[in-house]
């Protein structure tokens, strides 16, 4: 069973409606009751760093996950700012992070090559060096995906990064660390490919 | 690479869809529930639907229907209409919407989109402006075009960036439904004052005037609502999006400048 935790933020519904489309079982996790046989979990996410962590730390659920994730290991996906709460700190705002992944959260640079880039960083983009994993499977370096976010994971080491993207400059856009995993991009709004990357990692 | 965006823009009236010529004369399209099914099986970029009763009737959002629309979409949604606090901008948030639209409240007080940003990031929060040209001067208005505001548009978009605006999508009154093309004259003179995401919406007719926009501008968003939802001369309610091959036209020429 995968759990998706609604804490008011993200599209929880979207995900869940994929999931049923899907024939996976599902459900929408809003209390710590609903964290019990669980398998996994998806953290959604749409907003500032700060009210993220606040909503999530002021969520009864908020003890329950760490102890899923950091004790029986259970596998994990953070979304858009739902991933950037996984890292120690982030340049937009001035609460701790969860810390799970050794990374700090940055501002996308609005310059390029002398020019200015528009932030937030919105729409369609390519990913590149796509590491094998099974997240990714039956995705290329063509898949397009949807990002709206104007900062990003900066993880410090290479090896947790399993994809980038490229928007004037290349910055992380997906990470692996053991259980937890992140995408800075939205899979549930993101047709199929997005629906590919929630059935792979229904598959984990 | 970072693609342009072509936006199926709806309009919502007594909860039908509807679509209007220069703001005007409403003509009921359909059921948007039913829409957005077909917009996901023509894997659409984005969609904006703006309740064009809210305001003008001093409606707040009809929630319930916000939320079935940001349970069914599969792709981004962007929702407007009568938004006036941060507070609803929360509880649409918390309904699974990417992106809120705030229009005439953005001009009456610019301030709430700082705060809506600092609260659910500045990603998530459009300004929609809807711009005439009049006379060679750009006039902004509120209320479906019935409104004239005595501010200069640039100003405003000055302050809106300063307040941390996400995004700026610009209704051109004087092209909206009429199929003509895009208000290039409009763009001319705004596009070197907006560092956000840029949307424009009015007068899209084909394919090619989407074309043109992204070969003429490169990376912005083409929104479009009578292309989308009409076929034909007698302007027959056909739900339509350029499928791959016809959006690889669109594109082609397209370059983006990084």
């Amino acid at each position: 069973m995968i759990a998706i935790i609604n804490y008011g933020l993200g599209n929880v519904k979207a995900i869940y409606s994929v999931y049923k489309n899907l024939n996976v079982d599902v459900i929408i996790a809003s209390q710590k009751d609903d964290l019990v046989n669980i398998d996994k979990i998806i953290l959604p996410g749409v907003g500032s760093f700060d009210y993220a962590m606040s909503c999530l730390k002021n969520s009864s659920m908020s003890d329950q996950i760490m102890e899923l994730v950091l004790i029986k290991k259970k596998k994990i996906l953070g979304i858009c700012v739902g991933m950037q709460m996984f890292s120690e700190s982030s340049e937009e705002g001035s609460v701790k992070g969860l810390g799970w992944i050794k990374s700090s959260v940055k501002k996308i640079p609005s310059i390029h090559s002398g020019r200015n880039l528009s932030l937030p960083h919105m729409g369609w983009n390519n990913l590149s060096k796509i590491k094998k994993n099974k997240l990714f499977k039956n995705l290329d370096e063509k898949s397009i995906f949807y990002f709206l976010h104007s900062y990003y994971f900066d993880a410090e080491n290479e090896a947790d990064v399993m994809a980038y993207t490229d928007y004037g400059n290349i910055f992380p856009c997906a990470v692996n660390v053991e259980n937890i995993y992140g995408v800075q991009f939205h899979p549930e709004k993101s047709h199929e490919n997005g629906t590919t990357i929630l059935k792979n990692f229904s598959e984990l | 690479m970072l693609q342009p965006r072509i936006i199926p823009c709806l309009l919502i009236k007594d909860g039908g869809l509807v679509k209007t010529v220069n703001f005007s004369e409403p003509k009921y399209i359909g059921d948007p529930i039913n829409a957005v099914k077909i917009f996901n099986e023509k894997k659409i970029d984005e969609l904006i639907v703006l309740d064009i009763d809210a305001t003008v009737n001093k409606q707040e959002p009809d929630f319930t229907l916000i939320s079935k629309l940001a349970s069914e979409c599969r792709m981004p949604l962007c929702y407007g209409g009568g938004i006036k606090s941060v507070e609803q901008i929360k509880k649409i948030i918390s309904l699974g919407v990417e992106k809120i639209s705030i229009s005439s409240q953005s001009i009456l007080d610019p301030n709430i989109i700082s705060q809506a940003s600092m609260l659910v990031g500045n990603q998530s929060i459009v300004a929609t402006l809807d711009i005439k040209t009049e006379n060679g001067k750009l006039s902004l208005f509120t209320h479906n075009g019935k409104i004239k505001v005595d501010k200069d548009p640039l100003d405003l978009i000055r302050k809106l960036q300063r307040q941390g605006v996400g995004e700026i999508v610009i209704n051109s009154i004087s092209n909206e439904g009429t199929m003509l093309g895009y208000n290039t004259n409009l763009i001319d003179r705004i596009i070197k004052k907006i560092d956000v995401p840029l949307t424009i919406i009015g007068g899209a007719g084909s394919h090619k005037d989407i074309h043109q926009l992204f070969k003429k501008y490169g990376l912005l968003g083409a929104g479009a609502g009578s292309l989308f939802v009409f076929k034909g001369q007698f302007r027959a309610v056909l739900i339509n999006y350029p499928n791959d091959e016809e959006k690889k036209n669109i594109l082609s020429g397209y370059k983006l400048d990084y």
